[in-house]
């Protein structure tokens, strides 16, 4: 039996369900954890460019060392029409527990298509970022285990992306990566997107080194770096890999790619 | 024609489907901006919040909820200085370099975000719509005092379930003048003349407190603001990337800028001499 609150999830096998866990203080020192949460796997990465968002995220569903699926994606159309979410213009991504995940695209989902049918147009961007982290924030005491991204294109028809922390604090961003390899994902797009520490040739050394200044990337370089990033992340991290899941959206609609990633 | 049409006509269905009432409950299955909150179902939802979010009790908490740091806000004669950090940790990870922890709740109350970004932001968004009804109802703008108050009395309702956040309001009102208030998610209301919070607050401190004085030029004054979140973030890990300037005068605040503390770190030592416990040699 687990221990009070380490937080830990308990060895092997699902959570204790809800039945199970005590709903009145317990007497003496005895407590069960409750521990609502699986952690999936995977990693998430969105990129915003001058009139394009792309979205990407690998398709490997893990719990511990076990993979459930290669094929879970973690990338939603938000708000379209019919079951293929036709004329959608907004994609949100999730990684995290997938439960939760789930749950919240469909919460977003409902709200931003009642948004339509009752204001009689589609939800911007920014009113859908609001939302979703006011969505968030509704669970603050008892948090969606997630990292969200939200993409699509703002009113001026450029790139819009957010990032969500589990309770809702959220950022307008040039890029975001989420998710297993966060941590490796992140620094290779501070560099190449935003260009953090590259200077410009010839502008002399040490002090005198001109930083380079961040511009909006052109499509076909924004999918290289998604798909470099991607198959680099595959080689050091046991927690991505299947295939590589991708939303390009633009004021014509989203385009969805899939791209093969290695299975070991 | 088809005015016609449109008056003698009624939709086929009208009664299929969902009801007006049933549209409504499905959309305002959550309320925007609300006080219902989902609890977990267990008896003592506060600790098991703690368990699973504060990463200084346990590091290998799962959710690791974004946190911010330094923050300062000043009265001085031209009214007042408000300047922050943006950096954003959730652990060790440095999860933005990029955040607005000056938060504008309109256009002559300003916010500020320390402790949980997410509390921050949310509680914020929510004062700044209490103080446009109160504009609304009383057909005059709210006074910081009152703002405030709502704020930490907000907060205080939700003592123990384990909001954070350390915020400080500062606005200029024709009835108080420029007025300052430190507000904590312990319930604290302070109002006063100087605050710096967060974890790099100390080091804020210790340059502000050493060359504050209420006369202050405006430049000098937003050069203090500016020096004083620069000592922070080269002494507290916690606390780095752009420095957020804000001043607030009487009509209204004027932001300053959101700045990079790198190239300012290297110009102030360089031109200036201070930081003189750092090398400028390049080996």
């Amino acid at each position: 039996m687990a221990s009070v609150f380490t937080g830990a999830p308990p060895q092997g096998g699902p959570g204790y369900s809800f039945k199970q866990t005590p709903t009145v203080a317990l007497s003496g020192e005895r407590q069960h954890s409750f521990y609502p949460y699986t952690d999936n796997g995977g990693s998430t990465l969105g990129i915003s460019g001058a009139d394009f968002t792309i979205l990407a995220g690998d398709t490997r569903s893990t719990h511990g060392y076990n993979i459930n699926t290669r094929y879970a994606p973690k990338l939603f159309k938000i708000g379209g029409e019919g079951p293929e979410n036709k004329g959608s213009r907004i994609v949100l991504s999730v990684v995290g527990f997938a439960a939760d995940g789930d749950a919240l695209k469909e919460r977003l989902d409902t709200i931003v298509k009642m948004y339509k049918y009752q204001h009689g147009k589609s939800i911007t961007v920014a009113a859908c970022a609001q939302r979703l982290s006011h969505i968030l924030y509704n669970k603050r005491f008892f948090p969606y285990y997630v990292h969200a991204i939200l993409g699509g294109i703002d009113e001026d028809g450029k790139g819009a992306l957010y990032s969500y922390d589990p309770v809702g604090s959220y950022e307008r961003e040039q890029c975001r990566a989420a998710g297993a390899a966060a941590s490796l994902i992140m620094p290779f797009l501070d560099n190449q997107v935003n260009l953090k520490n590259q200077y410009e040739p010839g502008s002399g050394t040490g002090h005198d080194l001109q930083a380079k200044l961040a511009q909006p990337l052109p499509r076909k370089d924004v999918e290289d770096l998604v798909r470099d990033a991607f198959t680099s992340a595959v080689e050091r991290h046991i927690e991505v890999g299947d295939g590589l899941q991708m939303m390009i959206i633009t004021k014509d609609g989203i385009e969805e790619t899939f791209t093969p990633l290695k299975k070991d | 024609m088809d005015s016609l049409v449109a008056q003698y006509t009624r939709p086929a269905f009208s009664e299929a489907g969902q009801s007006q009432e049933e549209q409504q409950g499905l959309s305002q299955a959550s309320p925007e901006l609300s006080l219902k909150f989902a609890l977990p179902p267990v008896a003592q939802s506060a600790s098991w919040l703690r368990a699973m979010t504060d990463d200084y009790s346990n590091p290998n908490c799962p959710i690791k909820i974004a946190h911010g740091t330094t923050t300062l806000a000043f009265r001085f004669k031209g009214g007042i200085i408000v300047a922050t950090d943006s950096r954003a940790t959730a652990g060790n990870w440095i999860a933005s370099q990029t955040v607005k922890k000056v938060i504008e709740i309109n256009n002559c109350l300003l916010g500020t975000m320390a402790g949980g970004a997410a509390d921050c932001q949310y509680w914020l968004a929510f004062l700044g719509m209490q103080c446009r009804l109160h504009e609304l109802r009383h057909k005059r703008r709210i006074s910081v005092a009152a703002a405030s108050k709502i704020l930490a009395n907000l907060v205080y309702s939700y003592k123990g379930m384990g909001l954070s956040m350390g915020t400080m309001c500062a606005g200029v009102t024709p009835q108080e003048g420029p007025a300052l208030y430190y507000i904590d998610s312990d319930g604290t209301r302070l109002a006063g003349n100087l605050f710096c919070v967060g974890s790099g607050q100390t080091f804020a401190y210790g340059v502000l407190d050493a060359q504050y004085q209420y006369d202050l030029s405006d430049e000098d004054a937003l050069e203090l603001g500016r020096r004083s979140i620069l000592a922070a973030t080269h002494r507290d890990a916690y606390s780095g990337g752009f420095i957020n300037l804000y001043h607030v005068k009487e009509d209204g605040w004027v932001k300053h800028g959101f700045n990079d503390t790198n190239p300012m770190f290297w110009k102030t030592k360089l031109e200036k001499g201070e930081f003189s416990n750092v090398t400028a040699d390049l080996v």
